[in-house]
Order: C-alpha cells, then sequence, then structure tokens
C-alpha cells in the first residue's frame, strides 16, 4: 500500500474510533461534570460501570488481538504502550485527581464537550493545555542535562 | 432457592431494585453501554493501527506544533501527533453526533465555576502529563494491557479525586 493511501485509512480509522468514543462519552453523560463529581461523592456509580464496559471489551481486544493476528491490518506490529512504575506516574497521579475531583472534567470530556455544546468545558480544555505546557517547562528543568543546558 | 416461596422471591426482587435505585438513580443501561462504545473505539484503533489510544498526550502533541521548546520536539509528540489530532476530531464528532440525535433541545450548561474548571483542568493537565496517562490513558488502556503503574495510578488518581470532591463541595 502507498504511504500516502495507508496515512488516509489509518486516519480514518482514528476518526471513527475516536467517535465511538466520543458517543459513548456523550450517551454516557460523562460529558456532564454533575454526573463525574456526582460519582466521585457516591451518589451514584455510573461512572464505574462506564469504565468496566470500556475495560472489558479493551482487555479482550489487547489480550487477544495480539494472538489471533500476526499484525493490526494496517501497520507492522500491535504496540502496547505501557507506563513505568515511578515518582512521576504516581505524583502525577494524585495531581491529575486533585484537579478531576476540583473540577469533575479529565480530559476526554474536556475534548469532546465542544462537540456536545458544553462550551463552559472549554475553560477547562484551556486550562488543560497550560497544564501541558507546564509539565513540559518542569520536565526541561528537572532533566536539564538530557536536553542540554540552553546555549549558555 | 427450592425453599424460597413466591412471597420470598417478590421480596428478593424489591431489595434488588431498592439497592439497584441506590447505586444508579439514573439508570444503569446508558453508563454499560456508553462504556462499550468506548471500548469500541479504542478496540477499533488497535485492530487496524495497532496502537494505544491514550488521550492525554494529545495535549502535548498538539503543543508540538507550536512550541519550539526541547520538550515537545521529542518523537513521541512529533511522530502521533497528526492521528492524535484526527482522534480529538473523532471525539468531538462522536459526541456531536449523539447530541444532534438525543442531546437536549437547550444548551448544555454546568454549574462548576469558570475559575474551578480552569484551575482543575490545569491540574488534570499538569497531573495526567507527567503521570503519562489520565482516565483513558492509565484506567482504560493502561489496564487493559495489565500495567501495574496504571493499576497504581488508578488508585491514586480515585483517591485524591474523592477526597478534593468531597472537600470542595
Amino acid at each position: 500500500m502507498k504511504t500516502t493511501t495507508k496515512l488516509f485509512y489509518e486516519l480514518t480509522i482514528v476518526v471513527l474510533g475516536g467517535a465511538l468514543f466520543g458517543l459513548g462519552l456523550a450517551s454516557s453523560t460523562m460529558v456532564s461534570p454533575e454526573v463525574v463529581l456526582g460519582f466521585l461523592r457516591g451518589q451514584d456509580t455510573g461512572l464505574l460501570l462506564v469504565m468496566s464496559g470500556a475495560i472489558f471489551v479493551t482487555l479482550i481486544s489487547y489480550q487477544f488481538l495480539p494472538k489471533l493476528l500476526a499484525k493490526p491490518i494496517l501497520s507492522d506490529r500491535f504496540v502496547l504502550r505501557v507506563a513505568n512504575l515511578d515518582k512521576s506516574t504516581i505524583i502525577g497521579a494524585a495531581i491529575f485527581g486533585i484537579g478531576w475531583g476540583l473540577c469533575g472534567v479529565c480530559p476526554g470530556p474536556a475534548i469532546a464537550s465542544i462537540g456536545s455544546g458544553n462550551f463552559d468545558l472549554l475553560w477547562a480544555l484551556v486550562g488543560i493545555f497550560i497544564g501541558s505546557y507546564i509539565q513540559g517547562i518542569h520536565y526541561e528543568i528537572t532533566h536539564s542535562n538530557q536536553f542540554g543546558i540552553l546555549d549558555s | 432457592m427450592g425453599s424460597c416461596g413466591e412471597a420470598c422471591s417478590h421480596q428478593i426482587k424489591i431489595q434488588l431494585i431498592t439497592t439497584m435505585n441506590l447505586l444508579f438513580p439514573n439508570g444503569w443501561i446508558h453508563y454499560l453501554l456508553g462504556g462499550i462504545s468506548i471500548g469500541l473505539g479504542v478496540s477499533l484503533i488497535y485492530l487496524f493501527n495497532g496502537v494505544t489510544a491514550g488521550i492525554s498526550t494529545f495535549f502535548s502533541s498538539t503543543i508540538s506544533f507550536f512550541s519550539k521548546r526541547f520538550f515537545f520536539k521529542q518523537a513521541i509528540f512529533k511522530d502521533t501527533r497528526l492521528w492524535r489530532l484526527f482522534y480529538s476530531f473523532g471525539l468531538i464528532v462522536g459526541s456531536g453526533i449523539w447530541f444532534l440525535f438525543f442531546g437536549a433541545a437547550e444548551q448544555m450548561h454546568t454549574n462548576v465555576s469558570p475559575l474551578k474548571l480552569l484551575l482543575g483542568g490545569v491540574l488534570v493537565g499538569f497531573g495526567s502529563r507527567l503521570s503519562n496517562g489520565c482516565t483513558s490513558g492509565h484506567g482504560i488502556c493502561g489496564i487493559s494491557s495489565l500495567s501495574l503503574a496504571s493499576f497504581m495510578a488508578v488508585i491514586i488518581f480515585m483517591i485524591t479525586a474523592v477526597v478534593t470532591a468531597n472537600l470542595s463541595l
């Protein structure tokens, strides 16, 4: 397959997969911070069911697709990107949780909310961009030997 | 069960319904179906493209289009930023389709204040990028990859989120 054709198919799949994801977030009302905060405050167990449903399907495909197929339909190999169990993973998760508990918005719903017309969540979307940018700066400062001290 | 008469089984049924109403005051089917749809989306991308489709990397990879900083010039962002952009576009399309067909007529609105949304967002962005994952990356993709780091991350962010949500009523 030509590279441009392959790229076209790959991007189409990503849009379709993203659309299923967005459909799931909207239909399960996870795009509403009130519903998420209601779960965190013990008023509604729905979010647990959303996570379980998603993990059930994904677990099956992540574990069995590589055994059934030699390679993915469009690319050369199946790659699982696994995080390291280190200080940043743990501290980052703790900070993420504080932010999530404060506003009831995580990255998926922040993006999907544009489609559902809940434009208040744009505040959160902007915030996530700012936080991600700060994390990049933070990483450069804490790993200055990896990037070289800036042309001093 | 043989000794359980009709009145008894009726009692069990009522208790089950009461428990379900307590756990899921807004019903439960839409939650389960939504979760399955999310899983199918992530699985479709794995089946065709062979990659794990967490969401939070999108933010760093999109910044890489604009920023000249060394951090954002890493291959992990530059090589994946195009599909991650399309992935996010898909998220918007999917939720848009839902609201086109099933959404309420009036504009959606949240009572969480803009300040809380912005400040919470900054912490969500910083934390998820430092942790290399969010509810989708660790919660769905990480756990399904049977990653110990993701299990730990999920337990920790659930604890801090529950504590924060209950403190910030």
